[in-house]
């Protein structure tokens, strides 16, 4: 039986770590709040931007732009993913389960594959598992701004026009609600336009100054975009999970201070029935 | 009669409203849209977008944008777009300084100069935008 100071050094210390894991649940609960109301109006921008390029694609014959450019999948090719974890840690199983999810992509991949890591946790991992790192990006902070992503966007398309990959992945955790983040992968280059169902049918607009060049300024910004949703997206998960990992853990403290106060009590009237007995036994030995 | 009107940048919606006429900084030359445009997509320069709303008339200072035309609504899809009367001008006037410093320079961190020169546009706009507001207000016209 650990001795009363001992017990009592312990609960000490668990109620300093529940402060602290208390502490950082509401922060991540504040910066959770404002991370969804940024992924929310960012959704209009991307929304419309997917309604045009489908018009387009719809007036365009076909695939003229290099960013639309089809190459054949089917043989061994150089692939490039992006793969978007946070910068911190202390967020439950979110990083383990986006890198674990891309580490399985890149093991089934026959053929050439590098990364673009965004976020610490992910570059460190993808170290450690000996995948190549093209280039790597941090520091995002708590509220991404679209030019922040803009450089990874332009490094991305250069590549990829430059031929050095043929396809371009994205892998991020997208946030479904406060308990559920679902890591995905979804192609980014070459694009592929959505089916042009919504409102007006592409060929009846007529496009300034053509088609052409219409489509030639907003692909690049249509990458950069869904970068950009990416990278909110991920922020929002990473609050989310962060905020209840934290109260997990804040919760798993108040049993720990509960089990050893109990104990406590129980050392402490050990303790004092042995001193009473000692009294005792010494009175009658007189 | 009104036209909706719909700014939208990657990080906000920045304006939704029914509104009278709209002004666009057309990339060949500016553009002027009632209700009932024929169906028309554009890129934008970066500019001065204007609309009249109730008779008042407003303004937004674009960068990097693009309009989808409708009959009964206008969508505006820009990097930035910043209301002229919310555009700091104290601010925008240190940001010009601040370019025109990294142009003569030569040295801007961590871009380049195309970047600083952008951003001296970019700044230059919103202070010729947030000027006019300032000197002309929201005006009533018929």
């Amino acid at each position: 039986m650990p001795s009363q100071r001992e017990i009592r050094r312990r609960i000490g210390s668990a109620r300093n770590i529940k402060q602290i894991t208390r502490a950082m649940q509401f922060v991540a609960a504040s910066k959770l709040r404002r991370a969804q109301e940024a992924t929310l109006a960012s959704r209009p921008y991307r929304e419309k931007l997917d309604e045009v390029i489908a018009d387009l694609a719809a007036v365009m014959s076909g695939e003229d732009h290099p960013l639309l450019e089809g190459r054949d999948l089917a043989q061994p090719h150089n692939r490039l993913m992006v793969v978007m974890t946070s910068d911190r840690g202390l967020a439950g199983a979110l990083n383990t389960n986006t890198i674990r999810f891309a580490l399985r992509e890149i093991v089934d991949h026959t053929g050439d594959l590098k990364v673009v890591t965004v976020g610490r946790k992910g570059r460190d991992a993808m170290r450690r598992s000996r995948v190549p790192i093209a280039a790597h990006f941090e520091g995002f902070g708590d509220r991404p701004a679209f030019t922040d992503t803009l450089p990874l966007a332009r490094l991305v398309t250069d590549d990829f026009v430059a031929g050095t990959y043929d396809r371009v992945d994205v892998v991020y955790s997208r946030f479904i609600s406060t308990l559920t983040q679902k890591p995905v992968l979804e192609q980014l280059l070459p694009v592929v336009p959505a089916a042009d169902t919504e409102g007006i049918p592409g060929n009846q607009f007529l496009f300034e100054p053509n088609p052409d060049e219409v489509l030639r300024a907003l692909l690049p910004r249509y990458v950069a975009t869904r970068l950009f949703q990416a990278v909110l997206e991920s922020k929002a998960s990473e609050e989310s999970s962060r905020m209840v990992a934290m109260k997990n853990a804040t919760e798993n403290a108040e049993e720990l201070i509960e089990d050893l106060t109990l104990s406590y009590n129980k050392v402490r009237q050990a303790n004092i029935t042995r001193e009473m007995v000692e009294i005792a036994s010494g009175a009658s030995a007189r | 009669m009104t036209l909706r009107l719909e700014i939208v940048t990657p990080e906000r919606l920045a304006y939704s409203d029914d509104v009278d006429m709209v002004l666009v900084p057309g990339i060949e030359g500016e553009l002027g849209i009632l209700p009932h445009h024929t169906p028309l997509a554009s890129l934008l320069g970066m500019g001065e977008l204007r609309f009249r709303k109730d008779g008042l008339e407003e303004a937004f200072a674009i960068v990097g944008g693009f309009v989808q035309v409708r009959p009964d609504k206008v969508v505006v899809m820009a990097e930035t777009a910043s209301l002229a009367a919310e555009i700091d001008l104290e601010k925008a006037q240190e940001a010009r300084r601040q370019a025109q410093r990294a142009l003569e320079t030569g040295f801007h961190e961590g871009a380049d100069l195309s970047a600083a020169r952008a951003e001296l546009q970019r700044t230059l706009l919103h202070i010729r935008v947030a000027e006019r507001h300032r000197r002309e207000g929201p005006r009533a016209r018929s």
